[in-house]
């Protein structure tokens, strides 16, 4: 039981002093993948990126019909 | 509807998505040659004992790590775009990308994350075997990756393994082997992990460059060009085999496009390789393209039917050939004659949408029974796409780009194997200090092994246009219906973005290179 306890406690140990003793170009990069995280999934996905199809429409019939008629009442593109 | 479609939103759009792919390109290959050549030099440590190699591991490690960090979730954005710029796409696509992406999410990410912390944070912490093994692994998890991501994009390049769903207006795979072993997605995969180990080979080989340049660091420069030049050299070769391997599928699945990088027009048997070649305007046009023609060419004679059939009476077909027909015997079908089965094909589909409309269930289910037969899946909806364009000369990439792209790629390619042959001489002979030139010319061969690999993709991506999936959607009519503008903002967001990101990595990087394996 003992044993069963200590791995994660070991697994957590040995990612905190990793971060703890981390190099400064450690530090640096990882400064920037909070920051680059924070853009892409906080700014850029809430405010930028929603998803098209699940915003406009509520359910998958919707989105199927909406598709069935954008594949099929245009002549061609090019007009 | 797509009738409205702007077509400045396809192009920002497009523009967009090629931005980011670019950007995200650059990290990539890095990655996955990088972290096979710290492989073999922490193997060598483990063997030999002697601490220089683990020093020298550290180092590149180091390099690695910067790139790996600056890199991750660039790749997310991408997602993010299918979303809300491609849903038509998107939702076309049905399970065929999602399936291969979860893989990659799930086996693949977790692997190589998993590792990365072992090979970064576990030196003095874990056994020497359990440390190499986790950074085999990572390098093994970062190929991985690789493959999803490009047995996904083969898909579209050759959409194979499913079939179309009217009811939900979807693909589905029906066949998940068929999607992984296509034979676009092979030559794909081993033709772009390939070009990474070139690419990072090339990388390790400059920098090392560098420091015999700046006298530092000899033992250690030396060692990491013998890794580089072996590694890089074997990496060129099979750059080489597979892109020929590549060149012979394209022949076959995308006609077009192999018609397009030669700026081969005319089909004929016994077709000239082009060398090297200029292009410009001719005054003869297909519909209302203008031809190109060169005004100097260097040609390998009956090379080209040579790599598409194995002998020199194999007809190749020109891009004229292509779009009006005339193709001589060749098992492949006129722009036209596409152009008509499509036409059926979506007619089919709006016969379906108008019965489901009145509700007339006879109708509907006659309709599904013959959508669902082999015959209309392959003699038909294969050429779905084809009811879009308006022209046969749509179907018709841009020449020059397509043109320029792969001889530029394929003169690197070479290039690179010649860079590392005489690095290998060099090495052995012991005599880089008095072939400085030498150094110079693979100090400033790490930009053009970045140009080559982008060139490859441009040529994928650009030279299989219209398309967004081979034959079945146009990228015109795979655009969700939203503005320009928003587009193009996004798009200068990334541009900044990306940019930054890119300067981050590369001033990171001078600064710990500069610092040198010391530290």
């Amino acid at each position: 039981m003992n044993n069963f306890l200590s791995a994660p406690a070991r697994v957590i140990r040995f990612y905190y002093d990793g971060f703890r003793n981390m190099s400064l170009w450690g530090r640096k990069v990882w400064i920037i993948i909070i920051i680059k995280l924070i853009i892409i999934f906080v700014v850029l996905k809430v405010f930028f990126f929603p998803d098209f199809l699940r915003k406009n429409y509520n359910n998958d019939k919707q989105r199927s019909e909406y598709i069935l008629n954008q594949l099929t009442n245009s002549p061609d593109i090019y007009d | 509807m797509i009738e409205n479609v702007d077509l400045a939103l396809v192009d920002w759009s497009r523009a967009q998505f090629a931005l980011t792919a670019m950007y995200h390109w650059i990290f990539v290959p890095l990655t996955l040659g990088l972290s096979f050549i710290i492989a073999i030099m922490e193997t060598i440590y483990v063997r030999t004992g002697k601490a220089e190699w683990k020093r020298l591991t550290r180092f590149w490690m180091t390099l690695f790590g910067i790139n790996f960090a600056i890199g991750v979730a660039t790749g997310i954005i991408l997602e993010f775009e299918f979303g809300t710029n491609w849903s038509n796409y998107s939702w076309f696509v049905g399970d065929i990308f999602g399936a291969p992406l979860a893989i990659e999410g799930i086996l693949a990410f977790f692997l190589e994350s998993t590792f990365v912390a072992v090979m970064f944070f576990g030196w003095n912490k874990v056994n020497k075997k359990f440390h190499l093994t986790s950074t085999w692994l990572v390098a093994i998890g970062a190929n991985l990756s690789a493959l999803w991501i490009l047995v996904a994009n083969a898909w579209m390049q050759n959409p194979v393994g499913m079939t179309f769903n009217p009811e939900t207006a979807r693909n589905e795979m029906i066949n998940f082997w068929a999607v992984l072993f296509n034979p676009v997605a092979v030559d794909k995969f081993l033709h772009t992990i390939t070009s990474g180990f070139l690419l990072a080979s090339m990388f390790v080989l400059g920098i090392s460059s560098w420091f015999l340049l700046k006298k530092r660091e000899e033992w250690f420069a030396k060692r990491s060009i013998l890794i580089a030049a072996v590694f890089g050299l074997l990496s060129s070769l099979t750059v080489a085999f597979t892109g020929d391997m590549s060149a012979r599928t394209l022949a076959d699945v995308q006609p077009m496009k192999f018609a397009a990088f030669e700026a081969h027009y005319k089909g004929k048997q016994n077709a000239g390789l082009t060398a090297f070649g200029i292009l410009k305007d001719s005054d003869e046009k297909i519909g209302n393209k203008t031809i190109k023609e060169f005004i100097f060419r260097i040609e390998i004679p009956g090379f080209l039917s040579v790599m598409t059939g194995g002998n020199k009476d194999t007809y190749v077909p020109g891009i004229t050939n292509l779009v009006n027909g005339d193709l001589q015997g060749a098992q492949i079908l006129s722009v036209i004659e596409k152009m008509g089965r499509g036409k059926i094909a979506r007619e089919t589909l709006n016969d379906y949408k108008r019965a489901r409309m009145m509700d007339d269930k006879v109708q509907v289910e006659n309709i599904l029974v013959f959508m669902r037969s082999k015959e209309f899946m392959e003699e038909y909806f294969r050429y779905f796409g084809y009811a879009f364009l308006k022209s046969p000369e749509d179907a018709v990439p841009d020449v020059s780009i397509a043109f320029y792209t792969f001889h530029l790629m394929v003169m690197l390619g070479f290039l690179f194997i010649l860079i590392f042959i005489l690095a290998l001489i060099f090495v052995f002979r012991d005599t880089f200090l008095k072939n400085r030139w030498f150094l110079w010319i693979a100090m400033f061969s790490i930009p053009l092994a970045y140009i080559a690999s982008e060139s490859g993709w441009v040529l994928a991506e650009m030279g299989r246009q219209p398309w967004i999936i081979q034959d079945l959607m146009p990228v015109s009519a795979a655009v969700s219906q939203i503005s320009a503008g928003s587009v193009m903002t996004t798009f200068i967001l990334f541009a900044v973005l990306f940019t930054a990101l890119l300067i981050a990595e590369v001033s990171i990087m001078v600064k710990q290179i500069k610092t040198g394996p010391n530290h």
